[in-house]
């Protein structure tokens, strides 16, 4: 009996899917994750060098393209390292045992007197003068794994574990053309779309005359039932003409969302699928003392620095799509159900955008990039969307409604835990039957999906983290799958864990008080878990945390405690903040254990960014 | 009928001729004369994005029109420096891991220069204000921090050599 390959292996089991040996002493690393500001790339390079015992700087990592590289679904949910970067690994380390025995029977020897050195084969630990590739000749890449290739030990990782220079900083701090905003393809033209307001809305009129004098420059109007966009050689005029046109485009059939819809309670109204998850509900036991407590958290937005972009060309029967979205493979599926395309005559490239926490406006982009070129054969398409745009039209995360309900024992701990959750869905990507925003503008638009939302195995969406993992002895969780919602929702960093956990550990606050007990000393005498309580006390320690330190004048510091979708990364956090007329977040103390780390600076750096963005 | 206007460009002369002489510098910037590392985020003057030196000053120009800048002398972040020849802020941002995505960096590279410029040895809370203006969403700024008081360290030893 072997291991089971790792499923994105098992998925792309041709191994020149992951590697290739281009040139001598040069090695290209594919890897279907893209690089979205958090650094992957760099950790993958990391990744394959030790497995493949070569040094990083003879590795070029290409990523992201539906020609050759893995289909490994969408870059998302932090799971590239504990899903994709398993597969690079697994897929290294293939590669690496077909060239010790294909080396083995050059030189007439057992592969375990082989090992490599940058690349050169050695033998008992000389050099035989073979290496990747003089041998890459005579090893079939096109071979499946096997998974049975030896991953290094973690005593034998040289560059796995060690902090890394993020391999795409450079061109950034240097100002290189290296964001999709900064294509440019030949006879490229610059498009911006006058968005339908909602689903069902129509045309009434086109005030062309008054668009173009604004525009200043020569443009262009290119409809597709209530598609319309403006496009032209001046990006100048073309986003003068785009601006304007929102206020010289009627349409009829608008709805806006009304100011009572935006607010979270609106939710509780709401059509839903119920789901239940846990326990059976205790009913009302008796001598239990009851809590009850609700929170709620509105709409946000992405707000990438940027707003999304998408560039395609349609020529010679076949469309190219440039994007900065997540999941290049996904994408590629969703167009050529609008477009009516055969997949195989899409080919779709990721080019980086800026920072990307979520489902955002890219998928989008690219394909009113896509629908417009479907227009204009041979003519390479740029659209780039406006800043309110990108606002107004990127799906959102939605608001959610938390009621936690907890009974409790003589000693003031919990014994049983409800978490009822109202929430839309947290992820219309299109890769989960989502709409391409451009495609419900077409003569024949798409059916809305049915309610879903993402699956449990999956961490679950508005359930995220909806389960304490505290030491409880009954828990359930009340999901009311909202299938009504103002705005489009999608997925955005931790989904439901955000308001879930801060909904939870309030109520631990909370209990802790009712108990007369310290936050992190409470949240102690309720966890068994070893890594959980390890997180607490080093950001306790770090803080020079003490029980039962009288807070200054409305100055004050709070703990909490989360383990991602309970089976991820555990971190704690102590804040210190003063509440007057503003709220001033004044130190921060983070311990995370997110197990064998690839880049520890990578780590430092996305726990910092998300320490900041939330706050 | 075209207009030509004439400036400089990190230290050399350009001259465009344009129709619309209402055209931000922005948008010469990057589709007149090729220099993309003065990004788009806002069009609106709110993120920083496109923060460059006008004669010295950091502005934004993503609504600057361009005669407004006729006969000034402009620097991108293409000017400050390259990868043989880092300028001290660059290099620092690179030490310090300073950035995620990287969008928001050439505008915040351009905002830091200006105040070293002015102020070479700035405290923290002078960097904070200085760089107000520029909008990172990725949450880096404790290295951004970091990075121009290195940069700023190391200008001064620099400049004492």
């Amino acid at each position: 009996m072997t291991a089971p390959l790792p499923a994105q292996l098992e998925a792309n089991p041709e191994l020149d899917r992951w590697v290739a040996f281009p040139a001598p002493g040069k090695v290209t690393v594919l890897t279907g994750r893209v690089e979205l500001g958090q650094g992957v790339l760099t950790a993958m390079r990391q990744i394959a060098a030790d497995e493949l015992d070569v040094s990083m700087e003879r590795i070029t990592i290409r990523s992201g393209d539906t020609i050759r590289a893995p289909n490994e679904g969408y870059t998302a949910g932090s799971q590239s390292i504990q899903f994709g970067g398993v597969a690079m690994r697994q897929a290294c380390a293939d590669v690496r045992a077909l060239f010790l025995a294909q080396a083995a029977k050059v030189l007439g020897c057992k592969p375990a007197e082989l090992s490599i050195r940058d690349g050169g084969i050695l033998r008992n630990g000389a050099s035989t003068g073979q290496d990747y590739w003089t041998l890459a000749g005579a090893v079939d890449l096109a071979a499946k794994a096997t998974g049975t290739g030896a991953r290094k030990r973690v005593a034998d990782f040289k560059a796995i574990g060690e902090s890394s220079a993020r391999i795409d900083l450079p061109a950034k701090v240097f100002g290189e053309a290296i964001f999709i905003h900064d294509m440019q393809l030949d006879g490229m033209v610059h498009a911006r779309v006058v968005r339908q307001p909602n689903r069902g809305a129509t045309i009434g009129s086109i005030d062309e005359n008054a668009i173009r004098r604004a525009a200043k420059g020569p443009i262009e109007l290119v409809r597709n039932g209530n598609f319309l966009a403006i496009i032209g050689d001046d990006e100048t005029a073309v986003e003068a003409a785009g601006a304007t046109a929102v206020n010289h485009v009627t349409w009829q059939n608008v709805e806006a969302p009304t100011p009572t819809q935006q607010e979270a309670n609106w939710l509780l109204q709401r059509p839903v699928v119920e789901r239940v998850f846990g326990a059976p509900d205790p009913g009302n036991p008796q001598g239990r003392e009851r809590y009850e407590a609700t929170f709620s958290r509105g709409y946000l937005a992405h707000a990438s620095i940027s707003p999304s972009c998408g560039l395609a060309l349609y020529k010679d029967a076949k469309l190219t799509v440039w994007t900065h979205c997540q999941g290049v493979y996904p994408l590629r599926a969703a167009l050529s159900k609008i477009l009516k395309l055969e997949p195989s005559s899409i080919i779709v490239h990721h080019v980086q955008g800026s920072g990307c926490y979520g489902h955002n406006g890219a998928d989008d982009a690219a394909a009113d990039a896509a629908i417009i070129a479907m227009q204009k054969p041979g003519q390479p398409i740029r659209v780039r969307w406006r800043r309110e745009e990108e606002f107004i039209y990127e799906p959102k995360t939605p608001a959610m409604v938390v009621k936690v309900r907890a009974l409790l024992d003589d000693a003031g701990k919990p014994v049983d835990w409800t978490q009822e959750i109202w929430s839309p869905t947290h992820n219309l990507r299109p890769g989960a039957g989502g709409n391409l925003l451009g495609a419900l503008a077409l003569p024949d638009p798409p059916p809305e999906p049915p309610p879903n939302d993402v699956p449990e195995a999956n961490g679950g969406g508005g359930t995220r983290n909806g389960e304490p993992l505290y030491d409880i002895p009954a828990k359930r969780m009340l999901h009311h799958l909202v299938t009504e919602s103002p705005v489009r929702t999608s997925a955005l960093r931790g989904l439901g864990a955000m308001p879930n956990i801060f909904a939870m550990e309030c109520c631990i606050d909370d209990l802790a008080a009712r108990a007369g007990q310290d936050p992190v000393a409470y949240r102690l005498s309720i966890t068994t878990d070893s890594r959980a309580r390890a997180v607490i006390e080093k950001a306790a320690a770090m803080a020079k945390w003490q029980a039962g330190a009288p807070g200054g004048q409305g100055r004050g510091r709070g703990i909490a405690f989360a383990r991602y979708k309970n089976r991820a990364a555990y971190s704690a956090v102590v804040v210190e903040l003063s509440v007057d007329e503003e709220i001033r977040l004044h130190h921060v103390w983070c311990a995370t254990d997110a197990g064998l780390v690839v880049n520890p600076d990578g780590v430092i750096n996305q726990v910092e960014g998300g320490i900041i963005q939330s706050a | 009928m075209p207009k030509t206007f004439d400036f400089s460009i990190n230290g050399k002369p350009v001259s465009v001729s344009l129709d619309n002489e209402e055209m931000p510098l922005l948008d010469v910037l990057r589709n007149e004369l090729g220099l993309m590392g003065t990004r788009f985020g806002c069009g609106l003057e709110q993120c920083g994005c496109c923060i460059v030196l006008v004669d010295g000053a950091p502005e934004k120009c993503c609504t600057k029109p361009v005669w407004s800048i006729a006969g000034k002398s402009v620097t991108t972040v293409e000017g400050l420096g390259n990868a043989d020849r880092p300028h001290p802020l660059q290099q620092a941002f690179i030490d310090e891991q300073a950035g995620q995505c990287g969008y928001c960096l050439s505008g915040i590279l351009i905002s830091a220069k200006a105040l070293l410029d002015k102020n070479p040895k700035p405290t923290r809370g002078e960097i904070a204000q200085a760089l107000d203006g520029n909008i990172c969403r990725c949450g880096s700024h404790n290295r951004i921090m970091r990075a121009v008081e290195k940069a700023a360290a190391a200008m001064r030893a620099g400049a004492s050599r």
